[in-house]
Parts: structure tokens; sequence; C-alpha cells
């Protein structure tokens, strides 16, 4: 391949430094900076969910904080019947807790598919604003049953007291979890490439970008755009399971309107549509925490800030101004 | 369940609901005129909640305050509309959500650094304080009685404006073409910030009013604005009439739900699982309404066909 | 109805409020022929090819396409069963190049679009017949610009290629030549006159020579109405038509 284009060459550039990052930590002897990098991976991936739908289909969702908490409660809740040795109910067979990852991510993704099944059928009804308050409104629902719900913890939400487990791998080591956690960043990366090189995803394009054609085309927008949008639901509950397995804790602020709010702006900060907009604008917001984190408890003011900044003027996020505008074949 | 305890729950879910209609129609003013989706409208809120508990605590006049949470957020409102919001119009919802989100966090963040994060308090005026008895002796709130009719006259107002007044045929205008009214020599710039101004003393007259029911806090707008968006989605976006119709059967939904689903589920479970599982799904009632009134009629209830 | 009818429009009705868009509205469309629809601007022609498209629901009236009522199907169903439509004002994928645009509708007439994981650059079942249905429209050589950057005449006969590549059962072409220049329209002229043995062709068209050369029935709408159905010399010769449209137009 002669001429990569910036974009694929800044790409690749990431994608090596994340890979070599645990290496570069112990050496600077900064264990706590793998955590921070585990954090980039499971928030890229939880924006790569999101991305899905908002980048490539155009659904502007300001819930998706609904499947990265469910994702999360997925772990916490059958990890902590593990931890107890309690079944999580008995009627009409008994369905016990479990430690093992695998098991985890499984039901995080069914789960969060469902609920994105639910939340899509309804709220693609409608487009446009309507779409964004509805989906605002349904992951809001999902948090004030979590809160007023005691059996989880409700606002305390959940403690795990030891991570999850996966064969053949020592989760306790914070680079092995990071490790874990970028290979499923990789993947989701790889996987949304691919949907949106498929026929899937041209359709899925065609309905961001012209429904009416797509209609008369002879493929309905609605079932494409709630297929994108159960996909992206589920990417970002595999996310959220794994922020809680980092964490070893859940609570409703996993479902928070912020934390949907978050996720936006990690696509938005990165560049919309892009395919390492996500990892991008993850790396940007875990750095801007950590530095002004450290300097002001206020540091959320300047994150307004710069938001702002970039939404009025560099649309095209950190991307766009590094590698030029979007190309499209 | 009395009777009297589910009229006072009325009473309180109307109260709630004109609350979130004084919300509510700021948004959809917003919405129906600018094509504008604003999430810092609950910063609003917050801001006249703020400027209502300082001046209150500095002059000792709660009335005082009230003016101040009108002024302060209606200034802030011209202030954000022409640094931030004028800049929007043009964009799309997705430059719009960010953009707000991103004023809701310089403006929490902003309040925090001002006022700290403990919560203030405001105390209603005194001879608001204790209930009053209303036919039969039956004895309600005499505070909140006082915002359901402010509530209600402000809403009588905000309908004679829109209908009555000049101002208000530019709004409706502006609502059903730019470039007409454009023609017909109003600025629209002036006319938007004012049309803003309006929606955001609202929201601070409303926070402030709560101000004395709730804490004040930062964070406190969030909440009321989410269900100010429940409100605008099951009454039609655009509609002020709709936006009414909303406020009420969200106020009056959530708080009868919070009563009345723990007694319902207690015919068939015991205490305590009927408490949680009653406050879980209370807690969801009315999302459960906006979810049906979606099914059948995805415009809302009064349909603007904007 | 013989079994030479394809399509068949019966009472078709559309009010926008006081106005009477389309109004009892009957015609049909036999194999193998252009059946032209012509009349003045706003005489609801667009209107009526919307409501058999699906994309505007009907007030009454049916829609019977190849013996079978279309009631209760949407835009997507109606194309799939072989509706092909181009639009008055070219609606396109703009972000997408020419060939992408066509690839779609290969995809939807190929049965699914549920495929994840193929890149579709490259998997010659798309983009064979995309080519194809770009050659026939002359636009070959433009296959790879994004169809931002086309002309208008270019994105018109994109319109029609894309029509094409769903192998339709019947076509509706609203305003084809619209905006294309003599040469192109010259050339659209002679490939109407043949494509109408593939499928017959429901021609919305304000040129009135092509419409002449073309039409083996004419159909003249007003208003909403269909005011007089037949041949060219018919309709030429209707002194209500004279009267109504090209009394005022020709
Ligand atoms: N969506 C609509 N709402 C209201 N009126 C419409 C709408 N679409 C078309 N019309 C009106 O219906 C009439 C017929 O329009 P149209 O079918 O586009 O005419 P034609 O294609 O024959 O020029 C016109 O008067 C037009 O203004
Ligand atoms: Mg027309």
């Amino acid at each position: 391949m002669p001429n990569l284009s910036r974009e694929t060459f800044l790409n690749i550039i990431i994608s090596l430094g994340l890979l070599v990052f645990p290496f570069i930590a112990t050496a600077m002897d900064e264990p706590f900076y793998i955590t921070l990098a585990t954090r980039v991976a499971i928030l890229s991936l939880a924006a790569v969910g999101l991305n899905l739908a908002l980048g490539t289909g155009g659904l502007v969702s300001f819930g998706h904080a609904a499947f990265f908490g469910i994702g999360g409660y997925a772990m916490g809740i059958l990890a902590s019947h593990a931890q107890t040795y309690t079944p999580i109910f008995t009627w009409p067979f008994v369905i016990e807790g479990t430690n093992q990852m695998l098991i985890i991510w499984l039901v995080a993704i069914v789960m969060s598919g469902i609920a994105a099944l639910f939340i899509g059928l309804l709220s693609l009804r409608t487009s446009g604003v309507y779409f964004i308050m509805i989906t605002l409104a349904f992951a809001q629902m999902i948090y004030y049953f979590m809160i007023s719900w005691p059996t989880y913890g409700g606002e305390d939400g959940l403690s795990i007291y030891v991570r999850n487990q996966f064969p053949g791998v020592n989760t306790l080591d914070p680079s092995s979890f990071f490790y874990i956690c970028l290979a499923l960043m990789f993947a989701g990366l790889g996987l949304s490439a691919m949907i949106k090189n498929s026929r899937f995803g041209a359709a899925l394009q065609a309905a961001r970008q012209n429904e009416e054609r797509l209609a008369a085309t002879g493929i309905r927008p609605f079932n494409i755009k709630l297929t994108a949008f159960v996909i992206s639901g589920m990417i970002t509950g595999l996310a959220g399971a794994l922020m809680a397995d980092l964490n070893r804790f859940v609570s409703p602020t996993m479902l928070s309107w912020h934390m949907s709010g978050e996720i936006m702006v990690l696509v938005i900060l990165g560049g919309v549509g892009r395919l390492y907009g996500p990892v991008v604008g993850a790396l940007i917001f875990i750095i801007f925490e950590f530095i002004f984190g450290g300097m002001t408890e206020f540091w959320q003011f300047y994150l307004g800030l710069v938001l702002l900044g970039v939404v009025l003027f560099a649309r095209g996020g950190a991307i766009g101004l590094l590698a030029g505008k979007a190309r499209h074949d | 369940m009395s009777t009297t305890l589910l009229f006072e729950q009325l009473l309180n879910g109307l109260q709630y609901g004109v609350t979130l209609f004084l919300m509510a129609a700021g948004l959809t003013l917003v919405f129906g005129v600018m094509g504008l989706i604003n999430l810092a409208h609950g910063s609003l809120y917050m801001i006249g909640a703020f400027a209502c508990a300082a001046v209150a605590a500095a002059t000792g006049s709660f009335w005082l305050g009230l003016v101040a949470s009108i002024v302060a957020a209606g200034f802030a409102g011209v202030l954000i509309e022409m640094f931030v919001i004028r800049r929007l119009y043009d964009r799309d919802h997705l430059d719009q959500v960010l953009a707000t989100f991103a004023l809701i966090l310089i403006l929490s963040e902003g309040c925090r650094m001002v006022f700290g994060s403990f919560p203030l308090y405001l105390d209603a005026p005194g001879f608001l304080a204790g209930p009053v008895t209303l036919f039969g002796g039956f004895q309600y709130s005499a505070y909140r009685l006082a915002i359901i009719l402010v509530g209600g006259l402000v809403a009588l107002g905000l309908y004679l404006l829109i209908t009555k007044t000049r101002l208000g045929i530019r709004i409706r205008a502006g609502e059903a073409d730019r470039e007409m009214i454009a023609a017909l020599g109003v600025n629209i710039a002036t006319l938007y910030t004012i049309v803003f101004a309006i929606g955001a003393a609202l929201a601070g007259f409303a926070g402030a009013m709560m101000g004395a029911i709730q804490s004040v806090q930062v964070g406190m707008g969030e909440p009321v604005l989410i269900l100010a968006f429940v409100v605008i989605v099951i009454g039609g976006i655009g509609s002020i009439k709709g936006a009414l119709i909303g406020s009420i059967l969200v106020g009056v939904v959530d708080t009868l739900g919070r009563v009345t689903l723990p007694g319902f589920f207690n015919l068939f479970m015991d205490t305590a699982a009927a408490n949680s599982v009653g406050a879980a799904l209370s807690s969801m009632s009315i999302y459960v309404l906006m979810a049906v009134i979606l099914i059948f009629k995805p415009e809302g209830l009064v349909s603007n066909n904007a | 109805m013989t079994d030479q009818t394809v399509l068949q429009i019966q009472n078709l009705n559309k009010n926008f409020g006081a106005l009477k868009a389309t109004d009892d509205v009957t015609l049909d469309l036999k194999k193998g022929e252009i059946h032209a629809l012509i009349g003045p601007n706003g005489a609801g022609k667009s209107t009526l090819i919307k409501q058999i498209c699906g994309q505007l629901s009907s007030d009454s009236g049916k829609v019977i396409f190849n013996g079978k009522d279309l009631a209760g199907m949407d835009v997507a169903d109606r194309a799939k069963a072989g509706l092909g439509r181009t639009f008055q004002v070219s609606s396109l994928v703009m972000e997408f190049s020419a060939l992408r645009n066509v690839m779609l509708a290969v995809q939807s007439k190929l049965g699914t679009s549920y495929r994840f994981f193929k890149n579709v650059r490259g998997d010659n079942n798309l983009t064979e017949p995309a080519m194809a249905a770009l050659k026939r429209v002359n636009l070959e050589e433009r296959a790879h610009i994004m169809t931002a950057e086309l002309s208008h005449g270019e994105r018109r006969q994109l319109e029609i290629a894309m029509a094409l590549a769903l192998d339709p059962k019947a076509f509706l072409l609203d305003e084809p030549m619209a905006g294309m220049g003599p040469e192109g329209s010259k050339k659209l002229i002679g490939f109407l006159d043949e494509l109408r043995h593939e499928a017959p062709i429901l021609l919305i068209e304000h040129d009135m020579d092509a419409v002449f050369s073309l039409a083996d029935r004419i159909s003249v709408l007003v208003y909403g109405r269909v005011i007089a159905t037949g041949s060219v010399e018919d309709i030429r010769n209707n002194p209500a038509v004279r009267e109504a449209y090209l009394g005022s137009a020709a």
C-alpha cells in the first residue's frame, strides 16, 4: 500500500502506542497509568458503539448510558451472586451468579441488546429532536429504576471484591486486564469498520443521508436503523461490563445522563464518523481529566469550554484538525 | 388510602405540574420559534434558585429574591443567547446538544466555584409557611397552593402574550416562517433574544419557587429538565398548550404513582416487597406514559405538524 | 382490465386541506406501453406518483399492481414489488459515488441488506450489475465521482440507472428530462423508446415533443382530475385539452 493517508498513519501510531503502553508505564514506574490506559480502551469501546449509531447512522442517541449501565449491572449482579453463593433466581429454573468474564460479557451484550431493541422500537418511530429527547428519557427511566430498586444497592451501587476471571489469564495483573480490554477495543473497531463497508453499512449510511431514497430503493430504513441501534447498544453494553470490572463497582452513575453526554463527547472530540474518532476522543478526555483534574476540582468547567470551542469552531474534531477532511469514495 | 390523602397528593401533583410547565414552556417556545434544543435550560432554573437564595439571605426578603431570580436568569439567558445559542440556529441538532451540554458543564461548575458544593436553604415567606385550611377542614401547604395559583396566572399570562400581543403575533409568525417575519421588517435577532430570555426567566422563576421546597444545589435543574423533555414529547414539540397538558399529566401521574403503587402491590405482596417494587415502578410511571403516547401519537397530544 | 394491464389506478384521491391535489384519478398502464401524464404545474402529477409509490397515503382509492392491491404496503414494499420510480427533484445519496448509489439498488434487488462483514467494494455481485446499469445511461465514466459533484443532468441519469438496477416491473418517471439539455434529452428519448419493452412506463414530462414522439397513450391532468385519456391524435384534437392546457401552453 503506497501512500498511506495521514489518518491511517495516525491510527497506526495510536494503535502501536497503546500496544506498548504497559511497558512504558512500567519503565516509568507509574502502574497507575495502566489503569488510565485501561479506561481509555474501555471508553473507546463504549464510544465505538455510539459512533456506529451516531456517526454512521446519524442517530443522535442521548441515552447510551442506558446500555453502558446495563452492561455494568450485568457484571455487578452476576458477580455479586457468585460472591455470596446465592442464586439470582430459583423459579422457573435456577440461575446462579458467575465470575467468568466470558459469560458476563455475553449476558451484558444480550441484555443491553434487548434494552436497545425496546428503546429503539419506540424512539425510532420519531426523528430529530424527538429522538434525542426520547432516548434521553428512556435512559433516565432505567437510571431512576436502579436508584429506587433496593435489591442491588439502589443509589449506593454494588461493590465486587475480586476482579472476575478469564481462562488462562491472571486478571488481577493490571497489564493483563488492560490487554483484554484493548483486544476488545480493537475487535470493536474492526467490527465497526467491517460493518461500515458492508451492505448493511451502505444501507445505514444511506439511511443517514437520504431515507427517502433508501426506501424508494426497496430497503426499509426503520429496520436498518433499528438493527444498527441494537448493535451499537450491545457494543456499549460490553464496555459497561468492562468498566464495572475495572472499578469493581457499579452504581446508577453509570446510567446517568452525564454518562450519555460523556460518551457522546468522546465521539465528537475525536471526530464524528471517523474510525478512530472514539479512541482519539477517549485519549483526549482521559489526558484532560488527568491533567486538569489534578490541578483543579473544577476541571469539568474547562472541559465545557473546550467542548464548546470544538463544537463552535472545530467541527471535524481532533482527527479533523490533524488529518484534514474525511475522505469518501 | 383516605380521600384527603388522595386529594392532597392530587394537589401536590398539580403543583409539580405547574412548575414543570414553567420549564417546558420556555423549552418548547425556543424549539418552536428557533428550532433549537437547549439542554442548558435546567441551568437557568438553577441560576434562578441560587440568585433567589443569595438575595433572600442577603436582604432577608424572599420577594426580592424572587425578583432577583427572574432578573438573573433572564439576563443570563440574554448573554447565553448572544454569545453561544445564536451560533447554533443553523447547526444540526447534534451540535446544539453538544454545545448546550458544554454550557451545562460550564454553568454547573461555575456555580460550584461561586457557591460551593453545599446546598443553600431558602425559606418560604412567613405568612405562607404554614398550612391553610381549605373546605371541610382539609389542610394544605399555603406555599404550594401559592405556587399553583402563581403558575396558573403565569400560564394565563403566557397565553395572552402569545395570542393577544404584538410580540406574540411576531413569535407565532416566527414559528410559521422566518423569512416572512424578516420581510415584515421585524428584527429577527432581537426577537430570538427576547424569546430566549423569556424562556430563561420562566425557568429561573420556577427554580426560585421550588428552591423553598427542595434544597438549592448544583445540578438541581437536571431532573426537572428531563421531565420537561418528557412533557414536551407528550404534549407535542412547539405547542404551549401541549406543554400545559403534558405538564399537568406528568405531575399528577408521577405524584399519584408514588403514593398509590406501593399500596397496590401490597394487595398481593408483603409490605417490604410491595414498597420496593412500588417505588421502583412508580419511578418509571411517567416514562411508561410517554411510551404509550408515543405508540399512539408519535407527534404528541397536540400536534403542530411542524 | 385485461391481463395486459400491469398497473391499475382506481379512483385515487388526495386532499391537502381544502386543495384537491388528486381528484378521483383512474388510469392504467399496459404491458409494453409508455403512458404519458401531462398537465400544467400544480396539476397533481407528482402527488399521484407519490401515492402510487406509497410515499403519500391516499384518502381513498386503490392501486393494483400485477393483480395485487398495494394497500397497506409501504414505500420499500412497493419498490420491492417492482415499482421503479425517479424523483422530480433528484433524490440521491450525496456522499456516495454514482456507482455506490446504484449498488444500493442492486443489493436491494439481490434480496438482503443484512450482510455485515463482506466489503461491498470489489463485491462483483454488486459492482457488475451496477456498472451495467450506469453504462445503459452513459454514466459509466462518472461511476467513481461523488454524487454531490455530478452535474444536474448526470444526477437525472443516475436516478434512471438506480431504477434500472431494481429491474422493476413498471417505471414511474417524474420529469426525467427536466434540465437535461437537448442532447441528453434526445438520447434519453431513444433510450425510453426501447425501455418500454422491458417494462411499461408512466411518464410525466413537460417536453411536448418528447411526449408526442414517445407516448402510446396520454392522460391529461388538470386540477387533480383526468380530463382526457387517449392516443396522441385524440389528445391533440381534444377540444377540452386544447382549452384547458394546450391552449395556454402551446
Ligand atoms: N405536501 C403537500 N402539502 C400541501 N400541498 C401540497 C403538498 N404537495 C403538493 N401540494 C400541492 O398539491 C398540488 C399538486 O402538486 P404536485 O403534485 O407537485 O403538482 P405537479 O407535479 O403536477 O406540478 C400543488 O398545488 C401543490 O402546491
Ligand atoms: Mg411535479
